[in-house]
């Protein structure tokens, strides 16, 4: 196995010892609503369950006692759709790395553990109800100007007339993988959307087609950034290690160029 | 059925129908509104081209952000007939691939559109910055997909669906920003509105509020995606639901082979009853993959008891049994072959975990193949044998990096150490609204796109053609065809809300969420979903006989009739209330699961995806009956889904031969 795992034999081991675990949830009726942390011991949780699937235990539990449910935002379950979210234990998406909380598994918790579970807390993401927060924040800033100025005609130019680099491709592609969860936003002390804005400036800035907008495209969205009331970037880099897809942080030196460049072109 | 096919040759039928039909002149656009549900590939690139030219659009979906629609998961690539690699490949040949790789129940025109507007998609995505994986020199690389003899398929590492998602979103962004599109997300469309028989808007349901709102429009675009969902567990995202359809179907659109219904041959296996969803690993991992499983059947009993390693096993103790019995294909059989090869191994005896429902992907050879392959490049003369691994296993990291990544993290195995392990799972539905060549359904108005019509992939899809017509719908199918029913609409002025139509649908809405939170509250919303999946899987799933399908059609509705007496819902109607969401999704699951059973046992054949075990040849593959069955089943509603009333559209080759699909 990968350094510092588990094998196999140890694995097997731990997945058929069921684990007995102490929630501490944030429970919020509304957004209007004071929220409050609630207590829950949840017996019986193997090691192969998605943690969501731990939190699908609890609710079905919860909804044959008669009461309602803990709310959390989920969809895909493999960690690609950017839906779920879910500060674990103070950490976005939980004590695992390049996951997301769909995919963090509760082989990585033990027996007797106290898991504190709350939204992500953020200015710019209020809370709707439990552990569901609003980011439609991300949605404007990348309607400020995420995109590429192209109509749908069918006669735009051949895919290969023009050759991009494979280095510049292969980054633009590693900042385009952003799932837009929030992660970084909820890791930053100073909940700042550097990161999540940063990556689409650059997935554009590296590649030709993108070229031609980039100054009102790097200085529309950073407006937008700061009018949804993100904090600003001290370059602690805790986004860079929460992101469950790995969005380097050379993406925000990337749209600090860019800005201070588009400024300087005004 | 009328299927508006056009006239004239093949080749020439999508551009002589282009010229035919009518346009709406900019001016009057402005005063046309055009609803579309689902922002996945389909519904976002209609949204946003339908924007673009000029009509004011609302976009509805139950996500938080239509970026995060389902489409987003797709993995391996995207197809496209440019013939880059130089290897024969033309509009004609994915056109042909597509329609055998359908088993025949496709429609030829449908899917000659389909293969010459793909190549378009491709330069559109590029245009928009779709960050496709590139080759040395700069220009597009190509992979390989089941069911086909040549490299056409684009494709951004292991995240196609995605990046292709966020370039439909960005396009949405962009038209949002010019207030041309408004965007209402998470909210659900729980109602089809008919006024004068024609679809003019929809009720929804603000998620958030809970309160009920009514949209109305000249027309009604549907790009909701599949219904596999009502297997339970399926590779769909938790959320996808067939509500909106089914909505539609009540109110007159008629449903097509709904039993067409693909199961994925790699999937993750199933780790235990808690388990909620199914994950996908990519087919292109089929490109480098061997399938196999031991060829005695005490390996097989020693491995499940965890006595031996796969990695123990000598070449000649493994049964590759795709490269057996399909030489000429191998392990890129389609889809709907590799899976029930898959089961029938299994079935015998040979799977290879703790429940015996798993088979080997292999990528052993494939890294000391490439491991060679670099060495020699890197200038390495003499490898050893660990340099090789060493080296190969970095190529397969750059091509499948994040998919091994995602394996290890659910089953907590290396697999670039130890082959994977896969079982087939209900992955996408090939049955959907019924469509004519515009994409209308049976509603005048209400118009269907992507996943949620049946048109294109007959029973069976090809790998990485879901996208290709996602795409090809949204963005350059269905704002043509549109604009010729809107044209009639131009003096139609906006559509009022406070009509009696919209009093009754909203009515309707609201009583029926009544009835959901009124049931005695023994069960849950999950309870019956997995009891439906149960049926749906054993009785519906990859292998079907008329005893059990009529079985399943008696236990579907006595389920139903128990979840409407009993089901528990907790919260309240107005306000936010995910089982309340649920239950909703889980009653049409449970209406469509059975009209589904009905439908695969009326059609008594094998063909495609759905395969009915008294029909099939003495090497087991599927027997089709073109004599009686070569025609699409439409479905229309009356009362019941068991007393559904069948209309057929026969299906006419004229350009292609019908023939025994043989991939050997």
């Amino acid at each position: 196995m990968v350094d510092g795992k588990p094998n196999n034999e140890q694995r097997t081991t731990n997945n058929y010892i069921t684990m007995k675990l102490y929630l501490k949830i944030w429970r919020q009726k509304d957004a209007s609503s004071a929220g409050k942390i609630v207590d829950y011991t949840l017996d019986g949780v193997e090691g192969d369950m998605s943690f969501l699937e731990m939190l699908d235990i609890l609710n079905e539990e919860l909804i044959s006692k008669g009461e309602e449910p803990v709310e959390f935002d989920h969809d895909c379950r493999e960690g690609i759709c950017g839906t779920c979210s879910l500060q674990i234990n103070g950490e976005p998406h939980g004590p695992d790395r390049l996951v997301t909380t769909c995919q963090l598994h509760m082989r990585k918790f033990n027996d007797g553990d106290t898991i504190v579970i709350e939204p992500f807390r953020a200015k710019a993401f209020p809370v709707i109800k439990d552990l569901i927060v609003d980011r439609s924040s991300f949605d404007r800033i990348q309607q400020a100007g995420g995109y590429i100025s192209v109509n749908t005609s069918g006669n735009t130019v051949d895919a290969n007339a023009i050759p991009i680099n494979k280095h510049a491709a292969d980054e633009a592609m590693d900042a385009a993988t952003c799932i837009g969860c929030g992660a970084c936003v909820a890791a930053c002390k100073n909940a700042s959307a550097m990161l999540f804005t940063s990556a689409k400036v650059s997935q554009f800035a590296l590649l030709p087609q993108g070229r031609v907008e980039a100054v009102e495209r790097v200085q529309n969205m950073v407006r937008q950034m700061d009018l949804e009331g993100f904090g600003n970037c001290t370059n602690t880099g805790a986004c860079e290690v929460e992101c469950p897809k790995g969005i380097s942080l050379t993406n925000i030196a990337r749209m600090n160029r860019e800005y201070l460049s588009a400024t300087v072109k005004g | 059925m009328d299927s508006k096919i056009p006239s004239g040759p093949l080749a020439d039928k999508w551009t002589k129908h282009k010229n035919d039909i009518n346009l709406v002149n900019p001016a009057n656009k402005r005063n046309i509104d055009v609803i579309v549900v689902g922002t996945g590939l389909a519904g976002g690139a209609a949204a946003a081209t339908l924007a673009e030219l000029g009509y004011n659009v609302k976009t509805f979906c139950y996500q938080d952000s239509p970026r995060r629609a389902h489409s987003i998961a797709a993995q391996g690539g995207i197809n496209a007939a440019k013939n880059y690699q130089g290897d024969g490949d033309s509009n004609y040949r994915l056109f042909y691939d597509t329609i055998k790789g359908g088993d025949y129940r496709s429609r030829e025109a449908n899917v000659y559109r389909l293969a010459e507007v793909s190549g378009n998609i491709i330069d559109q995505c590029v245009a928009q910055g779709v960050p496709f994986a590139r080759e040395y020199g700069g220009l597009l690389d190509n992979r390989s997909f089941g069911g086909v003899l040549v490299s056409r398929t684009f494709y951004a590492k292991g995240q196609t669906g995605q990046q292709l998602l966020l370039g439909a979103y960005s396009a949405m962004n962009r038209q949002i920003n010019r207030g041309k599109i408004q965007a209402y997300n998470r909210h659900e469309m729980m109602d089809l509105v008919l006024v004068d028989g024609k679809a003019r808007g929809i009720i929804a349901r603000d998620l958030v509020s809970g309160e009920i709102e009514r949209h109305s429009a000249h027309a009604v675009v549907l790009a909701t995606g599949g219904y596999g969902n009502v297997f339970f567990l399926s590779t769909n995202a938790m959320g996808s639901n067939v509500m909106a359809a089914w909505r539609a179907h009540r109110k007159g659109a008629f449903f097509a082979n709904p039993c067409f219904t693909q199961i994925h041959p790699t999937c993750i296996p199933v780790s235990g009853e808690h388990q909620s969803k199914l994950t996908l690993m990519s087919e292109s991992l089929r490109n480098d993959g061997r399938i196999w499983v031991p060829k005695k059947m005490e390996d097989a009993v020693a491995i499940r008891e965890g006595k031996l390693k796969p990695t123990q096993l000598a070449e000649e103790d493994r049964d590759y049994y795709l490269e057996r019995r399909y030489p000429a294909f191998g392990n890129l059989v389609p889809r709907d072959v590799a899976s029930r090869a898959a089961k029938e191994r299994c079935d015998a005896g040979f799977g290879v975990n703790k429940t015996g429902e798993a088979v080997y992907l292999d990528f052993a050879s494939a890294i000391k193949r490439y491991g060679k392959e670099k060495a020699l490049t890197s200038g390495i003369k003499d490898p050893d044998e660990a340099t090789i691994i060493k080296l190969g296993e970095e190529v397969i990291e750059a091509k499948y990096g994040n998919l091994f990544q995602m394996y290890e993290k659910i089953v907590d195995q290396n697999p670039y150490k130890t082959p994977m392990m896969i079982y087939p799972a209900v992955h996408y539905t090939m049955g959907g609204l019924w469509v004519d060549y515009n994409l209308q359904t049976t509603i005048p108005g209400c118009y269907a796109a992507g996943e949620a019509n049946f048109s294109d992939h007959g029973a069976n899809r090809l790998g990485a053609s879901a996208l290709m017509q996602g795409l090809a719908d949204g963005y350059f199918v269905l704002p043509y065809t549109i604009g010729d029913y809107l044209s009639h609409d131009i003096r139609t002025g906006k559509i009022p809300t406070d009509s009696k139509e919209f009093d009754e649908a909203e009515k309707q809405v609201r009583d029926r969420m009544e009835k959901l939170m009124g049931g005695s509250g023994i069960h849950s919303v999950d309870y019956y979903h997995k009891k439906l999946g149960k049926i749906m899987w054993n009785k519906c799933g990859m292998a079907r006989n008329a005893k059990e399908l009529e079985e399943a059609v008696k236990e579907i509705s006595d389920l139903r009739k128990d979840f409407w007496e009993n089901v528990k819902v907790p919260g309240t109607i107005d306000s936010k209330n995910q089982e309340l969401e649920k239950a909703g999704r889980v009653a049409d699951f449970l209406e469509l699961g059975e009209l589904f059973a009905k439908d695969a046992l009326h059609r008594n054949e094998s063909c495609g995806g759905h395969f009915r075990e008294e029909y099939q040849t003495e090497e087991g593959e599927a027997l089709r009956d073109d004599k009686n069955f070569k025609y699409v089943a439409a479905w229309e509603f009356a009362g019941e889904p068991k007393d559904a009333k069948l209309h057929k559209e026969d299906l006419v080759y004229e350009n292609i031969e019908l023939k025994t699909r043989s991939y050997k």
